[in-house]
């Protein structure tokens, strides 16, 4: 029996006609229902919009706001509050960053270093700020295990090397990028650190000060928030010195018709009605992952990796991608292709068995072209996922070449 | 949805063929069709002499639905006028998106009924389309 069935309704129906396994976790996580208590409790007594109204209830509502900013501080080691600044998601404190960072200090002929396994969300903008600039992408390739190397952190990472995003875990490979290594490299080089932590803040620890980077990105919904709210963690003198991103309501201090200035950090970053409830759930999501504990989800994730790593290795023509050796330090993510069968007809098997995986390029582009794949399966765990999970998975599995007319 | 009813032995034979999957002599049209969301990819070849369609094959790499249906619909329109293949590709799109129906008007899709399921699988739709709507296309002389 799960022991987190209770908490998570969702995980506890039916589809076509078979339990829902959810193995898609990397895509988005499912909500607890506390989380789910929390929103609904903040729209049903404390809802107004928040630094704006003089009255009891909109006091409230900024209080609350405040208070989640407070708790993603804590959470995730950052030195003031006006360093976290709420966004949608890591999309768009990635694009904060390149808009606002990268338009107003990147020049003609610095470099942008970056893994070629970074998520879209991490490598279009920096095209963006590379086309307008005149500033040059320098790709780093992960080895044959999905790592980074030494070697190749050193040679891509050089004194005209202006900035380095990087992803704390690979979304693919489940590689665990050593991003501290990366930062202190990119330091020593005068650049500074966008990481993109979507992957690891659900799974691991993550702490500003030891991490080392200079800009972080996460999203709540990849750790039980609610869609619509994530966070971008700034340095604060660089968060200072930066433009604004987006404009209006809210982020001004003085408006005049022909110029404008600017609320002090966080309000900068935050023109218009923040997502409010979103911040609420968050809080929440961070307090209820906090009661199950990093030690235990890296528990059970790794068992989990272990055994359907080992599961696969069984089943005949079946080829993971990525590491598969060094499984200590490494996500619950695992790529996959069964041969001979594409992608999206091995994800509408395993769907006929109530199995949600993901197939695509998993917006990874660059990354499938240096696999030499148009694309993969994609199968992702968190701590609620139960080895009933994985044997469901392996079984049906098994038969997908079957309903090709393809031998096993 | 009964993956029985969509992995059909026409679907998996057609996959696993080359016999339309190939490029073609002396093609007049060549385009590519593209699903950007999934990667799928196919370029259709057609030779077409008195506005007959005299052979056609298609390449490229996608998923059993895109690949099968791509060739099914070769075997189809092979033969006959480019008008005659626009409106078996309209008979086709009315079948999958479940506006027709009636098995009277869909018996001359032959084999490509086999693709009628898929009505109710929304996230496949685009494959199964992918060769028909790179036909449509093709005929109409738009660019990719």
């Amino acid at each position: 029996m799960n022991p987190w069935a209770e908490d998570f309704p969702i995980l506890n129906q039916k589809m076509n006609g078979k339990r829902l396994v959810y193995l898609d976790n990397a895509a988005t996580s499912q909500r607890p229902l506390p989380v789910i208590r929390a929103v609904d409790e903040f729209y049903r007594t404390q809802n107004a919009n928040p630094h704006r109204g003089l009255y009891e209830l909109s006091v409230k509502a900024t209080q609350r706001y405040e208070d989640a900013r407070s708790a993603v501080r804590k959470f995730i080691g950052a030195g003031e509050d006006c360093e976290v600044i709420f966004t949608r998601n890591a999309s768009e404190s990635l694009n904060l960053v390149a808009y606002s960072y990268g338009m107003a200090f990147l020049r003609e002929g610095d470099e942008i270093a970056l893994p070629v396994s970074e998520h879209h969300s991490n490598l279009v903008p920096w095209q963006m700020v590379a086309k307008a600039k005149g500033a040059k992408l320098v790709y780093l390739y992960p080895d044959r295990d999905g790592r980074l190397t030494d070697e190749e952190i050193d040679a891509k990472i050089t004194k005209r090397t202006k900035l380095v995003a990087v992803a704390h875990v690979s979304n693919v490979l489940g590689s665990v990028y050593p991003v501290r290594k990366i930062a202190d490299r990119a330091h020593a080089a005068g650049a500074v650190v966008v990481a993109d932590c979507a992957q690891s803040v659900p799974h691991r620890r993550v702490n500003v000060q030891e991490l080392g980077a200079d800009f972080m990105a996460f999203s709540g919904h990849k750790m039980m928030a609610p869609m619509g709210i994530g966070v971008l963690y700034g340095r604060k003198e660089l968060l200072e010195k930066m433009p604004p991103f987006l404009r209006g309501g809210e982020m001004i201090e003085y408006v005049h018709e022909q110029d404008s200035t600017f609320a002090p950090l966080p309000q900068k970053f935050e023109a218009g009605t923040q997502n409010v409830g979103g911040a609420v759930g968050l809080e929440a999501a961070i307090r209820y992952l906090e009661g199950v504990g990093y030690d235990r989800i890296q528990k059970t994730e790794n068992e989990l990796l272990n055994y359907t790593l080992d599961g696969l290795a069984e089943i005949p023509h079946v080829v993971v991608y990525g590491g598969t050796r060094n499984r200590e330090n490494r996500g619950g993510v695992i790529s996959f292709n069964v041969e001979g069968v594409h992608p999206h007809d091995v994800a509408s098997i395993l769907d006929a068995d109530g199995i949600a995986v993901r197939a695509g390029h998993h917006c990874a582009q660059p990354l499938m072209d240096y696999l030499c794949v148009n694309s993969t399966c994609r199968a992702s765990f968190y701590f609620y996922n139960t080895k009933e999970d994985a044997d469901a998975f392996l079984e049906s599995l098994r038969k997908v070449r079957g309903w090709l007319g393809l031998g096993a | 949805m009964e993956l029985n009813e969509i992995y059909t032995q026409i679907l998996t034979e057609h996959n696993n063929s080359r016999r339309n999957k190939h490029p073609i002599e002396n093609p007049t049209i060549s385009l590519k069709g593209v699903n950007p969301s999934c990667g799928d990819e196919i370029t259709l070849q057609l030779r077409v002499r008195a506005g007959v369609i005299e052979d056609a094959g298609f390449t490229g790499v996608g998923c059993a639905i895109s690949q099968a249906s791509a060739s099914i619909m070769i075997d189809l329109i092979k033969g006959k006028t480019t008008k005659e293949a626009l409106r078996l590709a309209n008979l086709f799109f009315g079948m999958i998106k479940g506006e027709i129906k009636d098995e009277g008007r869909l018996e001359e899709l032959d084999e490509a009924v086999a693709l009628k399921d898929i009505s109710h699988m929304p996230a496949r739709v685009k494959c199964a389309v992918l060769g028909w709507h790179t036909l449509e296309n093709a005929i109409e002389g738009k660019k990719e």
